[in-house]
């Protein structure tokens, strides 16, 4: 019987001997790899102008600022009134433009999913022009529509509908493309037109799962439209950043403690929407 | 050959065909009702968001128009000219995206190393102390769900204007954001290895090098890849805070009508998130393509 005792340590060596040979490529990919990624860290601190005193004088200064935000307090119950309205306005941006974003990048889905539409130039545009929305930031959005129908909410709307509108199109021809192509063939089979077995083999297939990726995002926007105001377009996002401007440290941590909540309590109702709708399910 | 298609009497078939439109009706009465509540919220956020069709419709000639008027000016016969003129900052524009690419890749790595460190402490297969588990888990709630642009406009003040802010915002979104993967990664693997380095002797520390970790990595890089990719994105607009980067040149020509400046720094950011996006997704199949083939 073979034990795994020390004595049978040599045997053992001497029988694999590549098992117990250290893979000296292998490593030196790893410590490459780990060099270069710690180089270019390194590169970055100097690059970006970054002295030590720096960082540790920050961090004191940061470290007084906690005590002066304790506890959260709002001042007044009428700031308390306003705080509530912007926080209003900035669930309504992320809801509107959630909802505005899904309606627009189903159709222009479609188009950019293989097998709807088996043009490659069209799926082509379609693609480039949605990762294109995609790459601006809502941020930017935000900015650009402030310019448009000036300062408030509404902007803020067009700008998450806008940033949206790109994720959501890619999102939602990935899940058309990844469908089962079955039913579909089973519509045509039995007579149905194209778009028959893309209304009836298709879409029923895919619509949770384009539902669930909605939900999913309405808690992201909800994140991004309480920043949205930073650069005018409404919400919360405003009161704070003039909160921090004029050192109301106080107020500043009420506002966070109020997105705080605000957002968990969007997590939590749409996970249970989303689970009621696909189970306990991944997201891609 | 001769088959015979059994026939239901009339009384049984009406009742299936009565059973059948319930079924249909009561589905038909639950979208409808889905409907009306999305119709009615959407109402009532519409009223809060201050939405105005009519400012819409009169003012939308303004969105392509801003967009013609940022886009640069160009004629055929000096069409050399007049990209150099439009692209006139353009070593300037390409050092600040550095700038920019080197604060969201320092974020991402400070924020995966602290992430990677407080996800095992997360995971509930692993730590038995469910107070551990619950308070780990809400700092990272904390960290990921106040945006990095607020932690980016308090860091501005302690640490003052420049890229340091950027970098430290954009760390602690990760650690929140990462971290939160990781431990849903580390929750679903095989718990067969780490019974096995546990049976063996094995201390914590052991367990999750030797039991845990090779089981994750691989997943851990992909997410962290993923995670660079959208905070590129966020360094971007860093700036608009002062927070380094190029969000500083962007929102100075958008505020200031520098409006084919607009136009050149959009492009150079949409291009570079885009190479960006291409890179980090060939890498990320690559590694999940691998770990596929090795399980």
């Amino acid at each position: 019987m073979n034990s795994f005792s020390s004595e049978n340590r040599a045997g053992i060596l001497e029988r694999h001997p590549d098992l117990f040979r250290p893979d000296w490529w292998h490593r030196g990919k790893i410590a490459i790899g780990v060099g270069a990624a710690v180089a270019l860290f390194l590169f970055g601190i100097v690059q970006l102008d970054i002295p030590f005193q720096r960082f540790s004088d920050g961090m004191v200064r940061l470290g007084g600022f906690v005590p002066l935000m304790l506890p959260p307090n709002p001042g007044s119950w009428a700031e308390v009134l306003k705080y509530l309205h912007a926080l209003g306005e900035t669930v309504s941006i992320a809801f509107l433009g959630t909802l505005g974003g899904a309606l627009l990048a189903l159709p222009v889905s479609l188009l950019a999913a293989r097998n709807v539409v088996a043009n490659w130039i069209v799926h082509l545009l379609t693609r480039r022009s949605l990762d294109t929305i995609r790459g601006v930031d809502t941020l930017i959005w935000a900015l650009i529509w402030v310019g448009v129908v000036g300062l408030g909410p509404f902007a803020g709307i067009l700008a998450v509908i806008c940033s949206d509108f790109g994720t959501f199109g890619k999102l939602f021809s990935e899940a058309i493309e990844a469908a089962d192509k079955n039913p579909a063939e089973g519509v045509r089979s039995s007579g149905g037109n194209h778009l028959h077995s893309v209304r009836f083999g298709l879409l029923p297939q895919v619509f949770p799962i384009l539902l669930s990726q909605v939900l999913y995002y309405f808690e992201s926007n909800t994140r991004s439209a309480t920043i949205i105001g930073i650069v005018g377009a409404g919400g919360i996002g405003l009161q704070l950043a003039e909160q921090i401007r004029v050192l109301e440290w106080q107020k500043v941590s009420f506002l966070i403690l109020l997105i705080l909540i605000t957002v968990s309590a969007i997590d939590w109702i749409s996970s249970k929407l989303r689970f009621a709708i696909i189970g306990n399910r991944a997201i891609s | 050959m001769r088959t015979a298609v059994p026939e239901f009497p009339e009384a049984r078939l009406r009742e299936l065909a009565d059973r059948y439109a319930a079924a249909v009706a009561a589905k038909r009465r639950r979208v409808w009702l889905g409907s009306a509540v999305l119709i009615a919220a959407a109402i009532a956020a519409g009223w809060m968001g201050d939405v105005n069709f009519g400012n819409f419709v009169e003012n939308f000639w303004r969105f392509p128009a801003y967009f013609s008027s940022i886009a640069p000016k160009f004629s055929f016969s000096t069409a050399w000219v007049d990209l150099t003129e439009w692209l006139w900052g353009l070593p300037r524009w390409t050092r600040l995206l550095g700038d920019t690419l080197l604060i969201a890749y320092m974020g991402t790595l400070t924020g995966a190393i602290c992430g990677f460190a407080l996800c095992f402490l997360a995971s509930a297969n692993l730590v038995k102390s469910r107070t551990t588990v619950f308070v780990t888990r809400r700092v990272l709630e904390f960290c990921r769900t106040v945006p990095e642009i607020v932690f980016a406009l308090i860091f501005v003040l302690a640490f003052g204007l420049g890229p340091l802010p950027g970098v430290l915002a954009i760390a602690i979104h990760t650690i929140g954001a990462l971290g939160k993967q990781f431990a849903e990664v580390v929750e679903n693997i095989d718990n067969k290895p780490i019974e096995g380095v546990a049976a063996s002797g094995g201390n914590w520390l052991q367990i999750v090098r030797f039991g845990a970790v090779p089981q994750v990595l691989s997943n851990f890089v992909s997410y962290a890849l993923l995670r660079f990719e959208i905070n590129v994105r966020g360094a971007a607009v860093m700036g608009f805070v002062g927070a380094g980067g190029i969000g500083q040149d962007l929102i100075e020509a958008v505020r200031k009508f520098y409006y084919t400046d607009v136009s050149a720094i959009l492009l150079l950011i949409v291009v570079t998130v885009m190479m960006i996006d291409f890179v980090t997704e060939r890498v990320r199949h690559r590694l999940l393509g691998l770990e596929g083939s090795a399980a």
